[in-house]
């Protein structure tokens, strides 16, 4: 399997690869790390008349933490996996990178390249979803931020233009009293998951479950939020039983795919173990037990 | 069709050659500088037979353009020892009788090489963490948790096995 033939095009600035992507639109793919995109063109699965490669814009990767964390797009898995100042503010993130492919992959991948592709069964868009995060969007037009509930549309389809760029990625810094969760299930280390699970789960003052999120990754063809789950657990004692009846609540309200990896009702199921389990350690975490 | 010149450190080497963009760094090395020691597996991503090192750090170079390596350091398995006189992390495999075919072999030990570089005493829990990313389809993986043990128990050698 060869790649086949593309007008190549390798900016080093944003301003640069805006006007790239102006001048070409959706006759371009955005080349980032490439860990999804190269097999896609190997399969003929895409077949853009240009790249547009991005990994010599040196503007587009570190990370920033200032009241609120920003992720440059090009940032490697590697990087952020590695980062102290990523782990002490976005911890939920942290641990979920670990779960993305295997070493080598994570060398080349990018937190915004994973967001942009949007693969309903990665981690990182699972991530943006539960920390009600945003991402930056450029375009020769000017920039906007888009919410991560409004960016996922479809499967790996994003509400990008054509023209725009995704630049950054912004989440939140994880609060006090607050405590997370993220576990995935594959058949294989390192395979996309057959459900992946993020919770976050905060406490009030009075010890009884302030906000609760669970976003689930691999059950619907984008990131999903489980959010009857979610409503059923605020106010409630942070209990087993509680996150039990809310593993349960969740997985009723899928209807996951059913394919030679799993079934939908195998889904289902590792969706009530995954939430629970995850409920119950965000729980913990929030109490500071771990 | 976009042709593009590239220039690569590749094990202590400088070297330069024009290429099609869409060229893979596997294939780069393999048919443009004659370096056949890297296997094309899967051509996908996902055998983990064409890993090499880039900057240090491992890489599926079927999953990486030639271009995109410009400007890098790379480190192929035709960097470490010879056949008369295997490296240190090579005899570790072949006496844990970790090589049956050698198909996967170059992946595996330039994982390892990497692996062992950053922590030269994983436990067994991370060296197979670490190494869920190669498939073997001989060895069973067990002969070569062995031989990653063992090289660990040897060392990788005054140079870290490879001219760079």
């Amino acid at each position: 399997m060869k790649l086949p033939p593309f007008d190549y095009r390798c900016p080093e600035t944003v301003d640069e690869a805006v006007e790239l992507l102006s001048q070409y639109g959706d006759e371009a793919k955005v080349l980032a790390g490439g860990q999804s995109l190269l097999p896609m063109l190997a399969m003929r699965l895409a077949r853009p008349a240009v790249l547009i490669d991005i990994n010599r814009v040196a503007e587009l990767s570190g990370i920033r933490v200032n009241g609120e964390v920003a992720i440059g797009a090009l940032t490697r898995h590697r990087t952020a996996e590695r980062s102290e100042a990523l782990a002490g503010a976005v911890p939920l993130l942290a641990a979920a990178l670990r779960w993305v492919g295997h070493d080598a992959i994570r060398t080349r991948g990018t937190v915004g390249g994973s967001i942009a592709h949007a693969d309903p069964a990665a981690e990182a868009p699972a991530v943006l979803r539960a920390l009600d995060g945003r991402v930056v969007a450029t375009s020769v037009r000017g920039q906007r931020t888009i919410d991560g509930a409004a960016l996922f549309a479809g499967f790996m389809t994003t509400s990008l233009e054509p023209d725009e760029l995704l630049t950054e990625v912004r989440l939140p810094v994880a609060g006090e009293q607050t405590g997370w969760s993220f576990d995935e299930f594959s058949r294989r280390s390192g395979d996309f998951a057959l459900v992946g699970c993020a919770t976050v789960v905060t406490l009030g003052s009075d010890g009884t479950i302030a906000a609760a999120c669970i976003s689930l990754s691999g059950v619907a063809g984008v990131p999903y939020r489980a959010v009857d789950a979610e409503a059923s657990l605020v106010g409630a004692v942070p209990a087993d039983g509680a996150f039990a009846d809310a593993a349960a609540v969740a997985a009723a309200g899928i209807d996951p795919p059913s394919d030679l990896h799993g079934t939908a009702a195998y889904r289902k199921h590792l969706t009530s173990v995954l939430v629970r389990r995850g409920l119950n350690r965000a729980a913990s975490r929030a109490r500071g037990e771990s | 069709m976009t042709t593009q010149q590239v220039s690569i450190l590749v094990n202590g080497v400088q070297r330069e050659a024009s290429t099609e963009a869409r060229r893979t760094l596997v294939d780069f090395l393999r048919d443009e500088l004659g370096l056949t020691g890297t296997h094309v597996g899967c051509e996908h991503g996902i055998c983990g037979a064409c890993t090499v090192l880039v900057d240090g750090e491992p890489v599926r170079s079927c999953l990486m353009l030639a271009v995109q390596a410009s400007g890098t350091t790379v480190e192929t398995i035709d960097g470490l020892g010879s056949p008369d006189s295997l490296s240190p992390l090579q005899q570790s495999f072949r006496d844990s009788h970790g090589f049956q075919c050698g198909f996967c072999t170059p992946g595996f030990l330039m994982t390892t090489l990497a692996l062992l570089r950053q922590n030269p005493d994983p436990t067994e829990e991370e060296i197979r963490h670490r190494l869920s990313g190669n498939i073997c389809r001989c060895t069973g993986y067990q002969s070569i948790v062995e031989g990653v043990k063992r090289a660990a128990k040897v060392g990788l050698g005054p140079n870290a096995e490879v001219a760079r």
